[in-house]
């Protein structure tokens, strides 16, 4: 029961911030939710299946076309552009997994980058129709959903939110359902899940898929929600980010994404003013995480005090 | 121009490709076979080969030849000592694990871009050859420099491998590779062989930085491409195998110098990093390696 009250409070606190917050901040939040929607995602192959993927813009940047380029082509509004987009997400992941899952470890992470770079290229390759990195902007008339235009600032905000509650939600469900723990199994011991007759491939690949489904969510909200698509969210950067988040909030921990996410945005705009140096503050990150902090903040919450953390 | 000459000069721009590559990519390929680390940030290292080169040169006065000079002798060894500090910053508090590490190589990759970027700034520089010396073939003239890339990456690989099969130091560090803990009980001083294997396989990727910036311009973002390239060419010869990582860089190299002549560099890239990543999927060993 405090499971869910913890996570509802928190979608409560996060709906009463559109009162609070100026305009720019509460634009700010609903970027940092829908990325924090991609960070569940990688959360769920990383943080709870143990799959250490450094692909992960393949399948954001998946989602954002499957949703961009019938909106642009053929006009699809926001609702069908916003279905194509997750199920794209999933169908990449699903592929992806089929042909990296039969690597592990470091392999797994160099097929991952391989595939996602593969990718990018493609994108680049075929310029004419994906923008390339300069991307193309969405027609108004995709970014509209039942008549509600979706650019405007309060629909925007409540429809990042409505997607980040739902993909909080679903993840907190899963990871405390039968599959969430059969999950957790392969990430703690593989050889031991396989004796008790778990089928190892099959629980990796339907964990990558759902993680696919999220990253596909993520990427078609970010393209109707903020009108942009380009060929820049699928380098490796956006693989990194991800990863970034969950370590920095915890991986492992339902709130973990979102946590890193928000700490991370603050840490880049509290250092904006004294430098430019934002990958400065990236690398340092990671470094000082991977050395001093491995479990995150949740993950380190959770292991002194709050046992019962999900 | 025909098609021989002109397949001709695919071949020798691809060789000039395939000895960089092979200096850079056996440098990874050391440090995976010997700390069984992938080093994510061995591009950058390579890049600051590059810059520092620019450096060195444009500090020393005197002829072009000599300031080049310098900056061989003086960028990898630099860009060595700075790898041997971020190994035992780094890399030894995390006891070598491996995913833990190419987590924090990202991290150095990108510590590392944005020192370049703001003490360098983001403008590409050039550094004049060391000589100017052109071979006039019947068909097209043709920079002498490039040949002398080729021919001293040859004698660098050359006494690499002479260091890891016929002296003491190489003996060392191929029983670690072997094995680590049998290694130890043997008196090895295991820490000293990684930080030096680290420094080592860094200074390689920076030599092959110095060699190619009169070539190429020094630029902050150099190092993303040699990166891949060098991924590339140490997976499809076998991680750790140094005879393999050479045969895949020429095949690499040459294929790479050809393809881009006939069509567009994307699609090239598309299809090695797919080829690659295949390669990975199917025959994990590589296709030179004995074993995994």
């Amino acid at each position: 029961m405090k499971h869910w009250t913890l996570h509802l409070a928190l979608i409560a606190v996060l709906f009463s911030a559109q009162y609070w917050l100026s305009p720019y901040h509460a634009t700010n939040l609903a970027r940092i939710m829908v990325l924090a929607v991609f960070a569940m995602g990688y959360n769920l192959a990383f943080g709870y299946t143990g799959l250490l993927s450094l692909g992960h813009a393949l399948l954001l940047s998946a989602g954002m076309y499957a949703a961009g380029l019938p909106a642009q082509l053929w006009g699809w509004s926001a609702g069908p552009a916003f279905i194509a987009g997750i199920v794209g997400g999933g169908l990449v992941a699903a592929t992806l997994g089929l042909l990296a899952l039969r690597t592990a470890g470091v392999s797994f992470m160099i097929v991952t980058l391989m595939f996602a770079q593969a990718g990018y290229l493609t994108l680049l390759y075929f310029a004419p129709v994906t923008g390339g990195d300069d991307g193309f902007a969405l027609a108004p008339a995709s970014r509209t959903l039942m008549g509600i235009d979706l650019s405007t600032d309060t629909p925007r905000f409540l429809t990042a939110l409505a997607i980040f509650a739902t993909g909080l939600l679903l993840s907190l469900a899963l990871v405390r359902s039968f599959f969430g723990r059969t999950m957790v199994a392969m990430r703690e011991n593989e050889e031991r899940s396989r004796m008790l007759g778990y089928n190892p491939f099959t629980v990796k690949l339907a964990a990558l898929t759902l993680s696919g489904l999220y990253a596909g969510a993520a990427g078609a909200a970010y393209a109707i929600l903020f009108g942009y698509v380009g060929a820049s969210f699928a380098t490796i950067q956006y693989s990194i980010l991800p990863m970034l988040y969950v370590l920095m909030g915890g991986a492992g921990t339902t709130l973990g994404p979102f946590l890193g996410a928000l700490v991370m945005f603050a840490l880049i705009e509290a250092a904006t003013g004294l430098t430019t140096a934002h990958q400065f503050i990236v690398g340092a990150a990671l470094v000082v995480l991977v050395l001093f902090a491995p479990k995150g903040v949740l993950g380190t919450i959770r292991e002194r005090w709050v046992r019962w953390l999900p | 121009m025909a098609f021989g000459p002109f397949l001709l000069l695919a071949l020798m721009e691809g060789l000039v490709t395939a000895a960089v590559l092979a200096l850079a990519a056996s440098g990874l390929s050391l440090v995976f076979g010997v700390m069984r680390v992938v080093n994510v940030a061995h591009g950058e290292f390579y890049m600051l080969g590059a810059v520092l080169a620019w450096a060195v040169t444009t500090m020393i006065p005197g002829p072009p030849a000599l300031a080049f000079l310098a900056a061989v002798l003086i960028a990898p060894v630099l860009v060595a000592a700075l790898a041997a500090a971020a190994d035992g910053l780094i890399l030894k508090r995390l006891n070598y694990d491996p995913e833990a590490t190419i987590v924090a190589t990202i991290g150095l990759l990108y510590i590392l871009q944005q020192a370049a970027l703001s003490l360098y700034g983001p403008n590409a520089n050039p550094v004049t050859a060391p000589f100017e010396w052109r071979i006039q073939l019947p068909w097209f003239g043709y920079s002498g420099y490039k040949l002398f890339v080729v021919l001293a990456a040859g004698l660098v690989l050359l006494g690499l491998w002479l260091f890891m099969t016929r002296t003491k130091a190489g003996l060392v560090m191929r029983a670690t590779q072997v094995d680590r803990s049998t290694a130890q009980a043997f008196g090895i001083n295991v820490d000293r062989v990684y930080m030096g294997t680290f420094a080592l396989g860094a200074g390689l990727a920076a030599l092959a930085g110095v060699l190619i910036v009169p070539i190429q311009q020094a630029q902050y973002l150099m190092g993303h491409d040699p990166l891949l390239l060098s991924f590339i060419v140490v997976i499809i010869g076998g991680l750790g195998s140094l005879r393999g990582t050479l045969i895949a860089a020429l095949v690499i190299g040459l294929s790479d110098g050809v393809i881009s002549m006939f069509f567009t560099p994307t699609l090239a890239k598309i299809l090695a990093t797919l080829l690659v990543a295949m390669v990975l999927v199917f025959r994990p060993q590589g296709l030179f390696g004995a074993r995994a």
